[in-house]
């Protein structure tokens, strides 16, 4: 296996998780407008306070609940993941290819974004 | 919660009261709307981000530059919310494309992934860093960058490396030379300058988390002029970048609620929609007129923004 046909492949899988993350959001959209459609919201200013919305296993609670406000941000959370899964990928592909400088450079960049996720946890 | 559907938010913080939010000098004429249904809010932001991501796909943009200034100037969203939102499309956009610009032959998934350490250890800098500025000093950071990126769009102003050259010494022991289609033809490339464009890679990164932007026209600086890579692969291989640089500010934005899916959501799927049909249309748009045109609307949106975040207004 060649160095394109593993980018085509893994450019592929990127594209079905933007699908299956934006069906999600999509999916929790329209929840959330048939239960909110006329409610006045304002984004004027920033508040941070208190959300649930902030965590991945809040999140994770919250769209198990069926909740319109978490579907939307775990498809959102899904899609942050895809750059991460190509990282992922990236180091299992230069490992195949013995191409162990490679494989350590992927895996600092894998550890730097595993470090920022982190602070969601 | 969030303070969501309290009628009068505008009225708790006088500073912001509803009679001071007209934009009456600008260019635009933009006028702030402090409240709105869930309804409109989420249609006209789906129909602002939709037209951002065709015109971000067909001139190369992206959409994130317009997305941040249009929600602040024209729907008086938090530069925070508008960030995280647009940060969160950046992601989008560069995954989708990901297969389409690999199957053209002209990434380097080396000099990418090489380059992704200075970005990513840059992008959760600024990601921190967004937290410590204020949002006018952020207005007005963001107004700079734009003008930045208009002046670019018009000049394009890249050496057009046609002349393959020879890697220097670091770029060899790093193997990141490649070669890309040329009328055809397979062209071997090699590339120079590796410590400055990592050094230029590391403050594309830092914009990109204090901004939630791609920073795609300075990754494109980074290689093209300082590493001497060709056009076409530092611009495919900017996007293929532009996704991980993002995750990277993600889980700081994430984690401190600068993502709301109330914003995201119309942001994620107008970008989605719009950077698609774009990419269909791509070959019959007068590409050269359209840049012009894009780039007078981010000066614009750039002078507004500066001008409202030294009026303290953002």
């Amino acid at each position: 296996m060649d160095d394109r046909r593993l980018e085509i492949i893994i450019g592929n899988l990127l594209r079905v998780g933007v699908l299956v993350a934006a069906a999600l959001v999509f999916a929790g959209g329209v929840a959330y407008l048939a239960a909110h459609h006329g409610d006045r919201i304002s984004f004027h200013s920033f508040a941070r306070e208190g959300s649930s919305l902030r965590s991945v296993p809040g999140i994770i609670t919250s769209a198990a609940h069926l909740k319109s406000e978490g579907i939307m941000q775990l498809g959102l959370l899904l899609l942050i993941a895809t750059p991460v899964a190509r990282v992922v990928m990236a180091v299992f592909g230069f490992g195949l290819e013995r191409d162990w400088l490679y494989v350590v450079v992927s895996l600092i960049v894998l550890a730097v974004l595993v470090g920022s996720l982190s602070r969601a946890v | 919660m969030l303070p969501a559907s309290v009628p009068n938010q505008a009225n708790q913080n006088r500073v912001n009261a509803p009679e001071d939010v007209v934009i009456d000098f600008g260019l635009l004429s933009l006028t702030i709307l402090i409240s709105m249904t869930a309804t409109s809010f989420t249609f006209v932001v789906l129909a602002i981000s939709a037209l951002a991501g065709f015109l971000g796909a067909l001139t190369g943009l992206g959409g994130g530059v317009v997305i941040v200034p249009a929600l602040t100037l024209a729907l008086g969203v938090d530069i925070k919310y508008a960030i995280g939102a647009s940060l969160v499309s950046v992601i989008a956009t560069s995954s989708g494309a990901a297969a389409a610009y690999v199957r053209e032959g002209f990434s380097n998934i080396r000099i990418g992934m090489f380059l992704e350490i200075a970005t990513t250890i840059g992008a959760v800098v600024g990601a921190f860093l967004a937290g410590r500025f204020s949002t006018h000093a952020l207005a007005i950071i963001f107004g700079i960058v734009l003008l930045q990126a208009a002046y670019q769009t018009v000049f394009k102003g890249s050496l057009e490396n046609t002349e393959p050259i020879e890697s220097d010494a670091m770029a060899r022991r790093l193997r990141m030379g490649g070669h890309y289609p040329v009328d055809g033809k397979m062209q071997e490339y090699g590339v120079r300058n590796v410590p400055a464009g990592f050094g230029l890679m590391f403050g594309a990164g830092a914009l990109s988390g204090l901004l939630g932007i791609g920073s795609g026209a300075v990754k494109v600086i980074a290689m093209d002029r300082a590493m001497r890579i060709p056009f076409k692969v530092s611009t495919t291989t900017s996007n293929f970048m532009i996704g991980v640089t993002a995750a990277a500010s993600a889980g700081v934005y994430l984690s401190r609620g600068y993502i709301d899916p109330r914003v995201a959501m119309p942001v994620m799927l107008g970008v989605l929609a719009g950077a698609f049909l774009g990419s269909k249309v791509l070959v019959l748009a007068p590409v050269r007129t359209l840049r012009i045109v894009f780039a007078l609307v981010i000066v614009a949106l750039a002078i507004e923004m500066i001008v409202n975040g030294i009026a303290g207004r953002i």
